[in-house]
């Protein structure tokens, strides 16, 4: 009889179906953070994420987190401890847990690891990334746009690729509206630590600098404009309430997206370790609302080139861009590769630091 | 009640102040437990038991508490010849950045033998950069407390250097990390499950040295009575610089040590993040372990503990981080508050012969 198999399979489908009905434990979702959570910034938009996905998948799930967790012999014990307290799902949202994560995964086979930022992915470790260095474009313009000194500040942490991408591309946004601007990068070595950012923006601002933006977490850099009288361009999450008059715009991220693809696919028993990296067309990074401040074609340009940059009409890094010491990086017509923007290292001309 | 000094120290608070510092963190514990809606016995079992349930809770405790210890041995005979080494952090930073180069160096080679390279290396980079203060101390009377804070952040620099620049991993995309050390680089585990070192007996077996240095050595008295008064120990004919360089190279060496067991230990590669302020720490250890080497070991078991344990509230209470920094606070706030005792006491009743009042 041909129908036997045919009955076997759905009494085991529907055997299966059941089975899965009837464990109805939520999914239990970890993250780890590399700073507090505050109201501001990288680890705040990762956590307004959380909070999001929580809400939206309501007691299918259940997440906690593990904040100020510093990236060193600390980070493994706080993802291991997660994992050996039956976490199925852990996000590590900071590029030095990668490491950790990697060795911690080797030992909790079941358990399900995403890494933010790194580049290394295992059997049970993916990795996903933010374009945000699309969203730095689109801000820069903003920035180029309203600078009448032709001079920018940008406070930086770290020399990385990530950094030095969002610098590269701000600068290119800028100049894409401003051609004489120029950029000037002040490094603090720290992601985290306002008195820092603060005085860099500072000392920034006694250097004729009258727009000013950042890669760090803290909202330091926008006060110090507000105070001062500059404008500024926000990083990570909204921080016009810190700068009611002086923040023009930001660079936004929404790590929801890929937080709700993730866990539906572990919910699923789709998920994969993939690498990814989402920008502007998937809706992981935005501009944030303009201040009024800025005048209406500036927004209405900035709207058009991000509409390209989704449609694929616009790349950010497309020739032909010069470097620092002005030799040809990248010939009219071509485009840096993801391969290439993942080790980026070099400065795009007009940047001075 | 008043507050009135006693006549001499009394031994008794010496060491019934961190306990009486202990009780009281715990009890106030309970009440900011309480405080925010959280039951405290329980929450208070959660900080400071749950940690330490399993074996692998413990071992993480070593884990934690193997450079603290380290860093502490050295910083002991400092401060009790009154040579105020602030530098610990940066001789564990120099020190990891000389070993972690050594043991990259040392990638393709196998032998006995690259491990005691290591460790020495380690150990030697230490005692340079400790070094320098001594150098400064010793020939120029710079303030000690100065030269090794500022040591501190050129070490923290040549690090970020170090792992910015030359000892990037080639293959790591330009992410500010040396690549990996090679296995037979590691210090070995003390088990496959855990990720205690061998390291966690070097610390014990220093700690034992120092006992015996201070209890039974004459440089141990020497030490002291450079403690207590330096024209003293001029009068008595100390060579005061040579215990001096001693004392600045043995903790150099000890910090060395610490940043070994941490670089080729749990941590693997060079990171920018490597020390997590071992260094500051160790010095709350030192004076909260009354300058015992008993002393730190107990102390430094409890600030491993405090981070462990606000990891714990973290993960099962949804408390926030600065519970651990509370704790940590609390826990010195009320060990200089009970020090207090120690040269003072407190009389609940005014003497017979105090002021007459008629």
């Amino acid at each position: 009889m041909k129908l036997t198999p045919l009955l076997a399979l759905t009494a085991a489908l529907l055997g299966w179906s059941l089975a899965s009905q009837a464990d109805d434990k939520p999914l239990k979702v970890g993250f780890v953070y590399v700073s507090p959570i505050g109201d501001a910034g990288w680890t705040y938009m990762h956590d307004r994420a959380r909070k999001i996905v929580e809400e939206e998948f309501g007691d299918k799930i259940e997440t906690n987190y593990v904040e100020s967790v510093a990236e060193g012999a600390d980070s493994e014990r706080v993802i291991r401890n997660l994992s050996a307290r039956g976490y199925d799902l852990i996000f590590t949202t900071s590029f030095g847990y990668m490491n950790p994560t990697l060795k911690v995964a080797r030992r909790f086979p079941q358990v399900k690891y995403e890494h933010a930022t790194g580049y290394k992915t295992a059997r049970n470790v993916g990795n996903y990334q933010a374009r945000a260095y699309q969203a730095r474009y689109l801000a820069g313009m903003t920035a180029g746009a309203m600078s009448s000194t032709n001079q920018i500040g940008y406070v930086a942490a770290f020399p990385i690729p990530e950094v030095i991408r969002g610098i590269n591309a701000f600068t290119l946004g800028a100049q894409a509206t401003n051609p004489n601007v120029k950029v000037k990068v002040v490094w603090i070595n720290t992601w985290h630590d306002p008195a820092k950012e603060r005085e860099a923006a500072d000392s920034l601002i006694l250097q004729n600098v009258d727009v000013l933006t950042m890669h760090t977490d803290s909202p330091a850099v926008i006060q110090a404009a507000e105070a001062r009288g500059v404008y500024s361009v926000g990083f990570n999450s909204d921080m016009s309430h810190y700068g009611p008059k002086s923040h023009l715009t930001a660079a936004v991220m929404h790590w929801e997206s890929i937080y709700r693809d993730k866990i539906q696919a572990v919910l699923d028993g789709t998920w994969e370790p993939k690498a990814i990296w989402h920008g502007l067309k998937e809706g992981v990074v935005d501009v944030a609302p303009f201040n009024e401040a800025v005048p209406e074609w500036v927004v209405e340009k900035v709207n058009t080139v991000k509409m390209q940059i989704i449609n694929g009409e616009h790349a950010v890094f497309e020739g032909p861009i010069y470097n620092q010491a002005g030799e040809l990086m990248v010939k009219e017509g071509e485009q840096l590769s993801d391969e290439e923007l993942i080790e980026l290292e070099w400065y795009v001309k007009g940047i001075d630091g | 009640m008043r507050i009135e000094k006693r006549l001499q120290p009394s031994q008794t608070m010496v060491y019934l102040s961190p306990i009486l510092a202990l009780v009281l963190t715990v009890f106030a514990g309970g009440l900011l437990f309480a405080a925010l809606g959280h039951p405290p016995l329980e929450s208070l079992a959660i900080f400071f038991i749950e940690p330490l349930r399993d074996t692998y809770g413990w071992s993480e405790l070593a884990v934690k508490v193997t450079p603290l210890l380290l860093c502490a041995t050295g910083l002991t005979l400092c401060f009790k010849a009154k040579i105020w080494n602030i530098g610990a952090e940066g001789q564990f930073v120099f020190a990891a950045l000389i070993g972690g180069a050594v043991s990259l160096q040392l990638t393709e080679v196998q032998g006995f033998w690259v491990l005691p390279v290591i460790l020495l290396s380690g150990a030697l980079a230490g005692m340079a950069w400790a070094g320098i203060a001594a150098l400064l101390l010793t020939h120029f009377n710079t303030n000690e407390i100065l030269t090794t804070i500022m040591l501190n952040y050129i070490a923290v620099n040549l690090l970020l250097w170090g792992v910015h620049g030359p000892l990037k991993d080639p293959a790591g995309f330009n992410f500010p990390e040396s690549a990996l050390f090679a296995e037979h680089t590691l210090l070995p585990l003390l088990s496959f499950d855990y990720r205690v070192t061998v390291a966690l007996f070097i610390a014990l077996f220093m700690v034992v040295v120092i006992w015996v240095l201070l209890a039974r050595s004459l440089l141990g008295f020497q030490l002291r009575v450079l403690g207590e008064n330096r024209n003293a120990a001029r009068f008595a004919g100390f060579n005061s610089r040579a215990i001096i360089w001693f004392l600045l190279l043995f903790s150099g060496a000890m910090a060395g040590l610490a940043a070994i067991s941490e670089t080729n230990g749990p941590v693997g590669q060079l990171i920018p993040t490597l020390s997590l302020g071992y260094g500051y720490a160790a010095i709350i250890v030192v004076f909260m372990g009354r300058m015992h080497p008993l002393g730190i070991v107990l102390a430094s078991m409890l600030l491993g503990l405090t981070y462990l344990g606000g990891e714990m509230a973290q993960i099962d209470l949804g408390l926030p981080k600065s519970i651990t920094g509370l704790f940590q606070g609390m826990l010195l706030f009320f060990l200089l508050g009970c020090d207090l005792l120690i040269h003072y006491r407190l009389v609940l009743k005014e003497r017979a012969f105090g002021v007459a009042t008629t």
